[in-house]
């Protein structure tokens, strides 16, 4: 073998030699789940790490309440089918003071159902690893993540103290209640991820395929009717050809117009009119920076 | 655009990964923001926050360099501090650049995105010439094993494009990288302001001919991750699914592996032969680096995290003393002495750093002597560690020869390390502490010595067969024989000596080794004289250890080195 592997088989042999690393070095990992395509990825590589074996650790879903119905079913059957064992955690004590974004405001909304939330269910469950699927490519703060990210005991990240790492030696070294987030799809883009899907044919979440669905067109956005949205006066949700480019909770995921019905269609989409695929989540505009404000504070 | 053929051709793309490092005020950022921007991979939304953005700091109308700038704190500083990981692609690759930090105290930085580089492009501002800053980003990038190096010669654009400017940095440059051993080194004269040869060729340069930046990315040959070393198989995790399938996962690290290869298992010294490889998308003729597999061996033989299937001709080295560079990488100076947690491969070990041999004055290259290392100091050192590790010099195979230290304590990662050529020639402070033991006052006689245990005197060398090693001793002992184990604990640089030493004796030494060293056999056979020197041929051994301990008796019986035992059992001997 004279040649190298392509992109695409190199960035997977990156990927399941760290799945395998936290495997064999940590006591309690647990790989964090949304549903959504890098979820999907990041879930086909831990099967390929441990074939023919199981996946040796448990998924954990962070349940705002908030997901998309299609997003739910997606999650009760797909795991079950590839014989993966699955948490859903939720901040009930949140929800039951009726914890939702139009009252709180995305910041803390997203601060008590899915940071405190994941850190609980992290503390609940004694995870001493926690995977996520994040990418560098999706955000500013994000390029400079460690693929082995070290969180102290309240679960924080410090961005100028983080732990050099080189080569493919990981430091996974913690003290009882630390823990450390890996990300073993840091190096892929967005492109890498739905040029996976396509060529491994990976199921994904229907609703990142366009179809005609209720849409509430609010200025540039599109916001998916239903689910208890509140509209504004005048408001009248209409059928538009469209689709999710980030799956996320209901009021805080955009769709956007599209055509694309299939992966390739997607990628076609996703290569002609290059917009970051985050752009249309509410969160990350609310204030320069913001991410990585989350981030500090637990968020993945 | 077709996309089924679009993605066809995508899937066929190489990855390249670079480095860039620069000063400051090199426009670095700039340069990358270019990159990403004229190669068309940059979002828009992306780039309308920068226009927002309150800190702009060029004239024009996009200030390129906050496009890389990641962290707030950085943002406010206006220096990038740490490593960040960027994206791009044209049509024929795909390309990851570890955009580190010029500053001098963030020399660590640079070391870690140089560790997984293909290729670095060093910055020198034309203005400024060739600074000491030049001089380190390139010596890092050698010394973390970077093979092909781009000297981007910047902004071009303010010293009016002008032709001797660009030669002078050249020849000076040159000269250091030669003296570096860089020998793959391309100059580009640019302006990553204005875009001149950094994708687009510029017209403001007629004088030079070469590529622009993004070219040379594009058509650098990429050597195939095999390395020099021959198969290299790391255990990360054994898969044991049910009771007949046993599979150790690993990544190939170098060479390469087939159904029916042999190989032999460290540290154990066993030996199997791959029964296939195996993976989710079916089982593989042919595995290479950097492949994630599990392999199946025929034989159950006792493999687990942290051993390495190597092949039987070609082993690596195994020892628990080594010299290497060590790149400090944190605030707390090294203490020789102290125990680190080191980790090798997927083995972690307990290691003490026993001297400090000398640091390197990176600008200059000079060597200092110093017995510590503090941040960002670069030096050599003697590592010794609790168990033996199996490894090849940095030189030939960055997998095996890469290590980080930790501290046990504070659980951060202290240094980086590259394992070093062994100097066996040289320096070997080893006889000195022997000196003394020899026994050329002694007033008995070999053959009193023979006539005293019933046999001769020898060395019988053992590579890769502990227990064998220690089957033929019992069985040698049990005819009564005076026989020794020399270990493959033993510094492997004293084991001529210490075979010598106890053939003299008149011991029936044996040796047994990890290491296929070629060296070593031939000095202990030059040491104690070939008539009393025993080895065997690759593969002359059964793989049964029993069976293997009956043929090495035979042999040394054949040899005349020991009796036959029927005779001994008559009485006849001693």
């Amino acid at each position: 073998m004279n040649t190298r592997l392509s992109h695409l088989r190199a960035l997977e042999a990156e990927s399941i030699h760290i799945i395998r690393e936290v495997a064999a070095e940590f006591a309690r990992p647990v790989m964090l789940y949304s549903i959504g395509k890098d979820s999907s990825v990041m879930l086909r590589l831990a099967q390929k790490a441990f074939y023919p074996g199981r996946i040796p650790f448990p998924l954990l879903h962070v349940d705002t309440s908030y997901k998309f119905p299609e997003m739910i079913e997606f999650r009760d059957s797909y795991p079950r089918q590839i014989g993966a064992e699955l948490i859903v955690h939720s901040n009930r004590e949140a929800l039951a003071a009726g914890a939702n974004p139009f009252r709180l405001g995305t910041q803390k909304c997203c601060a008590l159902l899915k940071t405190k939330a994941l850190l609980d269910a992290l503390a609940a469950g004694r995870f001493d690893a926690a995977f996520g699927g994040a990418r560098r490519d999706e955000e500013k703060s994000r390029a400079k993540e460690r693929i082995f990210s070290f969180r102290d005991s309240l679960g924080q990240w410090d961005p100028k103290n983080q732990r050099p790492e080189l080569w493919n030696l990981y430091n996974g070294r913690v003290d009882p209640g630390e823990s450390i987030r890996v990300f073993p799809l840091s190096n892929w883009t967005e492109l890498d991820v739905w040029h996976y899907i396509h060529v491994e044919n990976i199921p994904i979440v229907p609703l990142y395929y366009a179809r005609p669905r209720p849409m509430v067109v609010r200025g540039d956005l599109l916001i998916p009717a239903g689910n208890g949205f509140p509209l504004l006066p005048g408001e009248q949700p209409q059928p538009v050809m469209s689709r999710m480019r980030s799956l996320g909770c209901t009021y805080c995921t955009g769709a956007i117009r599209s055509e694309a019905d299939t992966v390739p269609k997607i990628i076609a989409e996703l290569i002609g009119f290059r917009r970051s695929e985050r752009e249309n989540r509410v969160i990350d505009h609310d204030q320069e920076g913001s991410m990585e404000a989350k981030k500090r504070e637990g968020y993945f | 655009m077709d996309i089924e053929n679009f993605l066809a051709r995508d899937q066929q793309k190489q990855l390249l990964r670079f480095s860039t490092a620069g000063s400051v005020d090199d426009g670095k950022s700039t340069l990358i923001g270019r990159l990403l921007y004229d190669s068309k991979a940059l979002f828009e939304d992306h780039l309308a926050a920068v226009r927002r953005s309150p800190v702009n700091r060029a004239s024009g109308p996009i200030d390129f360099s906050l496009i890389t700038d990641g962290l707030k704190a950085e943002r406010e500083q206006g220096i990038t501090i740490d490593v960040a990981y960027r994206y791009f692609s044209t049509p024929t690759r795909k390309f990851i650049i570890a955009d580190t930090p010029g500053h001098e105290q963030y020399t660590r930085n640079m070391a870690t995105g140089a560790s997984t580089a293909d290729l670095a492009v060093i910055l020198i501002d034309a203005r400024n010439g060739v600074l000491a800053q030049s001089c380190r980003h390139a010596y890092i990038a050698a010394l973390l094993g970077i093979r092909h190096i781009a000297v981007a010669v910047n902004k071009m654009d303010l010293q009016g494009y002008a032709q001797e400017v660009f030669e002078r940095i050249r020849t000076e440059f040159a000269g250091f990288l030669e003296r570096i051993g860089v020998r793959e080194a391309v100059f580009i004269p640019m302006s990553a302001l204005e875009g001149d040869n950094v994708v687009q060729r510029s017209t403001r340069m007629p004088w030079y001919a070469g590529p622009s930046l993004l070219e040379y990315l594009e058509t650098v040959p990429l050597e195939p991750v095999t390395e020099g070393a021959g198969l290299r198989f790391a255990v990360q995790y054994v898969l044991r699914p049910g009771q007949t399938f046993r599979g150790y996962a690993g990544q190939v690290l170098s060479g390469s592996l087939r159904p029916g290869d042999e190989v032999l298992a460290l540290p154990s010294g066993r030996t199997s032969r791959v029964k296939q490889i195996v993976t989710y998308d079916g089982n593989l003729d042919e595995a290479a680096p950097p492949m994630s597999i599990a392999v199946c061996l025929e034989d159950e033989i006792d493999v687990s995290r942290g051993d390495m299937l190597v092949p039987p001709a070609q082993l690596p080295h195994v020892s628990r003393r080594f010299e290497a560079s060590l790149v400090w990488m944190h605030s707390d100076p090294l203490a020789p002495g102290r125990a680190y947690l080191l980790k090798h491969t997927t083995q972690q070990v307990t290691a003490t750093i026993r001297r400090v041999v000398h640091r390197v004055e990176v600008d200059t290259l000079e060597k200092i002597a110093s017995d510590r290392l503090e941040l960002n100091q670069i030096g050599a050192v003697e590592v010794e560690t609790n168990r033996p590790v199996f490894f090849d010099p940095y030189r030939d195979c960055r997998a095996t020869g890469a290590f980080i230290l930790i501290d046990p304590l504070s659980n951060a990662t202290v240094a980086a390390g590259m394992i070093a050529e062994r100097p066996r020639q040289q320096a070997r402070p080893a006889l000195d502490e022997l000196r003394g033991i020899e026994f050329k006052a002694s007033r008995v006689t070999p053959a009193e010595r023979f006539a005293r245990a019933g046999h001769f005197p020898a060395v019988v060398w053992l590579t890769a067969r502990r227990e064998l090693a220690y089957q033929v001793e019992a069985r040698l002992f049990a005819e009564g024989c005076q026989v020794h184990v020399l270990s493959e604990d033993v510094e492997s640089q004293i084991v001529p000596e210490l075979a010598q030493l106890l053939s003299e004796a008149g011991l029936i030494a044996i040796v047994s080794t990890t290491s296929f060293d070629a060296e070593g056999r031939a000095h202990t056979r030059e040491l104690v004289g070939a008539e009393r020197f025993v080895e065997f041929p690759p593969r002359a051994l059964p793989a049964s250890d029993e069976r293997a301990a009956a043929l090495v008796r035979d042999e040394l019986e054949r040899r005349g080195i020991i009796r036959g035992s029927g005779r001994l059992m008559e009485g006849e001997g001693i």
